[in-house]
């Protein structure tokens, strides 16, 4: 996620590091790049424009240029000012005091509405809400069906009636109030934002129910478009924030910069695959370190938490951080990371990561590389497993043969943990630089 | 009105997002300069045409301003619109079929493009050229996708083989060509689930339904198609690039251009990647969708 917006920022401050001192023109230079690496990002352009002057103007100050570190400086900059763009804080949903909350769906076509409004659902629901999903697209084929079908799988129920969306939308909210449900998320139809015919149905529909939170469900592949449209929502039915969608892909998601510097709203969600609870609160702060490729370790932690009991994620932290890292910790963690979802998208989370194109090109293994690490892990003795700098030649070939794999996959295997082991040294390090303040020659990206 | 005329008619926010905001750059110039180069990279950027083939246009605009002696801004416009056609190229793109039934196009894209609807629209373009269609509803993952495919096969008057939701893809293909044969189809459109680009195991699944596909008909897939959403912005080179990777893309479908002020996409996709454009979707209706013709379309949004 974001991946090339942060290789490419951290190959600019990478040559504007190795400078000892700073010159008015190497901030340019660096400027530039950085705009151009936004551009491509699909950063909307008069976003891109003010967030370049605004960090000029602070980058080129006095101060910058007398420090010693002006290339941290500079990258500190940066990233207050991406988590700034995108709405410094993680916001939540408003609720009603007087139940039901009603949380109305609205975007264009594809955008992700329909499977949004059932995670939203499913989201709430483990939040000990009681949920009630309406089915207010009446005109793509199947919508509805679409919607009872995830409401069945996530077991919250379905509102849907006739022809008229506004009148379901009523209905339902009636039927909330007199059944108990405490929140209602109605599935608008998508169209386009120049539709008046949709506008003017939409606008009847929070008439009528008077809805507690509009949110707009945008694809955070969408180009330079994505701000007219958000404008176009925003300025007809008052957004109060928005979901970005399918945020697991290769996108760089410019849409998330441009969306909440534009229209003001916050981003509240995000969608990140394609299973029913892969919606996460969005939080902006985060999400600049993620671009910056300063990784985001306490998504990682709380993710941790939420699926590993509270002693286990400390005796993890605590092995994550330990020098003597060896390979029963490996398969601990693997065996963990298992739980925890997809491994592409937790090792996103470690710092350093994203940034680091060929690591991540070598550690590519899917989940089931897993099975065969273990299985691999699992033919080692335990010595083996406490000082792998004991596995040789022989003993290679006892293990691939033990484990059914090759010698070449368990010299793989070896190099793996040794990455790993060094990319933790790594994370330790940054850990102890924030402490202290930034510190030269220990960001992740410069290894 | 002619199918021209549908087309700028249909075109109106491309035209108002690209060649009037390059208009408007020229004409509020008395002369050539830098700065109104620098305006319309900016111009072509909004346009999601992409910074490094903004930067080529505007570069070769420039050095052909010179060797013609171009003095007047507004003789930049013809210029701008015979760069863009060299990149597109001004013919339409010809379908590849092979000469003897069935002609099996392969349906895929990331989530949400449109694939669905277009597979209404292009069976019942096909239909209309008096060919027989089967469609197979090889998405079998998304919920209510089989029911969303079998409301457009029933308005394009067509037959479409399906199983139950989640089976296997590949078995579905299986079933379609089978039948094909067995009926003596013309034609097979394939509509696959949605996925995004970087998940392997999805891309994988897609080169089976090919494997599949080229072991009951020979040659087959004959076309795979992409399926774009005009608002897409820089990602849908990622896509270009890894779904021809993964599945040998041979051109797109670019859906939602009636609403789209950009569609820029198109430009550096075929610029990067040489994947031409064959199918233009520009409405909710069956009959909104037609084939893509480069000179037609830039002289709707340039004239």
């Amino acid at each position: 996620m974001f991946s090339s917006l942060a290789e490419k920022l951290q190959e600019t401050f990478k040559r504007l590091k190795s400078k000892g001192k700073l010159t008015e023109q190497d901030v340019t230079a660096a400027l530039r790049e950085v705009r151009v690496a936004l551009l491509e990002a699909d950063v909307n352009f008069k976003v891109v424009k003010d967030f370049i002057a605004r960090i000029r103007e602070r980058a080129v100050g006095q101060e910058i240029l007398a420090n010693l570190n002006p290339a941290h400086q500079v990258i500190k900059i940066v990233r207050d000012e991406l988590a700034l763009l995108m709405g410094g804080e993680n916001a939540r949903l408003n609720v009603s005091s007087k139940p039901p909350t009603v949380i109305m769906l609205v975007g264009l076509q594809g955008s992700g509405k329909t499977t949004t409004a059932a995670k939203l659902g499913l989201l709430l629901k483990k939040q000990g809400r009681r949920p009630l999903l309406v089915a207010a697209d009446v005109y793509r084929p199947a919508a509805v069906k679409q919607l009872q079908v995830l409401g069945e799988q996530i077991r919250v129920p379905v509102f849907s009636g006739e022809t008229d969306p506004v009148a379901i939308s009523v209905a339902a909210a009636e039927e909330a109030a007199r059944k108990g449900y405490d929140s209602v998320i109605i599935d608008t139809a998508g169209r386009l934002h120049i539709n008046e015919e949709l506008m003017q149905e939409l606008e009847g529909i929070k008439a009528a129910v008077k809805p507690h939170e509009i949110l707009l469900v945008a694809d955070s592949m969408t180009g330079q478009d994505a701000v007219t449209v958000a404008e176009g929502f925003h300025a007809r039915l008052g957004l109060d924030g928005a979901v970005l969608t399918k945020l697991d892909g290769d996108t760089r998601g410019g849409a998330a910069l441009s969306i909440r510097a534009v229209t003001g709203c916050p981003i509240k969600f995000a969608g990140v695959g394609e299973k029913l609870d892969m919606l996460e609160p969005f939080h902006p702060d985060r999400m600049a370190d993620r671009i910056l490729g300063m990784g985001d370790v306490l998504t990682l932690i709380e993710k941790a938490q939420s699926t590993i009991d509270a002693q286990q994620a400390a005796e993890m932290q605590k092995r994550l951080k330990s020098a003597d890292f060896n390979l029963e910790d490996f398969l601990l963690q693997l065996r963990q990371f298992k739980k925890m979802g997809p491994l592409e998208n937790i090792l996103s989370m470690i710092p350093g990561f994203s940034g680091m194109k060929k690591l991540r090109e070598e550690l590519q293994f899917d989940d089931r590389d897993l099975l065969w690490t273990e299985a691999i892990i699992n033919s080692m003795t335990p010595q083996e497993r406490r000082h792998p700098e004991i596995i040789d030649g022989s003993r290679r070939r006892r293990i691939a043969r033990g484990s059914g794999s090759t010698v070449q996959d368990v010299n793989r295997l070896l190099k793996q943990f040794e990455q790993t082991k060094k990319m933790i040294r790594q994370i330790t390090s940054i850990e102890k630089g924030l402490k202290k303040g930034v510190r030269p020659g220990r960001f992740p990206f410069i290894c | 009105m002619g199918l021209f005329g549908k087309l700028r008619d249909k075109l109106t926010k491309v035209r108002e997002g690209f060649a009037e905001k390059i208009e408007s750059v020229i004409s509020r110039r008395r002369e050539i300069n830098e700065e109104l180069y620098e305006e319309l990279e900016d111009a072509l950027i909004q346009a999601d045409v992409g910074v490094a083939a903004s930067l080529e246009i505007v570069a070769r605009v420039k050095s052909r301003a010179k060797e013609l002696r171009v003095g007047d801004p507004s003789g930049l416009k013809p210029l701008f619109k015979e760069e863009v056609l060299r990149i597109l190229g001004t013919e339409t793109a010809p379908l590849l079929l092979p000469p003897g039934p069935p002609a099996v196009i392969l349906m895929v894209g990331v989530n949400g493009t449109g694939k669905t609807t277009t597979i209404g629209k292009l069976a019942h373009h096909f239909r209309e050229q008096g060919k027989s269609v089967l469609v197979a509803a090889a998405d079998t993952f998304r919920a209510a996708a089989i029911d969303q495919l079998e409301v457009w096969a029933r308005r394009a008057g067509v037959d479409i083989i399906k199983q139950r939701e989640g089976s296997d893809p590949a078995a579905v293909v299986y079933d379609t060509l089978q039948a094909a044969k067995a009926r003596r189809a013309d034609l097979v459109l394939v509509d696959t689930a949605g996925r995004l680009q970087t998940k392997t195991n999805l891309m994988e699944e897609l080169k089976k339904l090919r494997r599949v596909s080229g072991r009951e008909v020979p040659g087959a897939p004959h076309e795979v198609l992409l399926v774009v959403d005009a608002t897409t912005g820089q990602n849908a080179i990622s896509q270009a690039k890894l779904f021809g990777e993964a599945t040998g893309v041979t051109g797109i479908v670019l859906t939602k251009l009636d609403g789209t002020a950009k569609g820029g996409v198109v430009v550096a996709i075929k610029k990067e990647l040489d994947i031409p454009v064959k199918f233009v979707g520009t409405g909710e209706r069956i009959e909104d969708i037609m084939p893509f013709n480069p000179a037609e379309f830039v002289a709707a949004i340039f004239d």
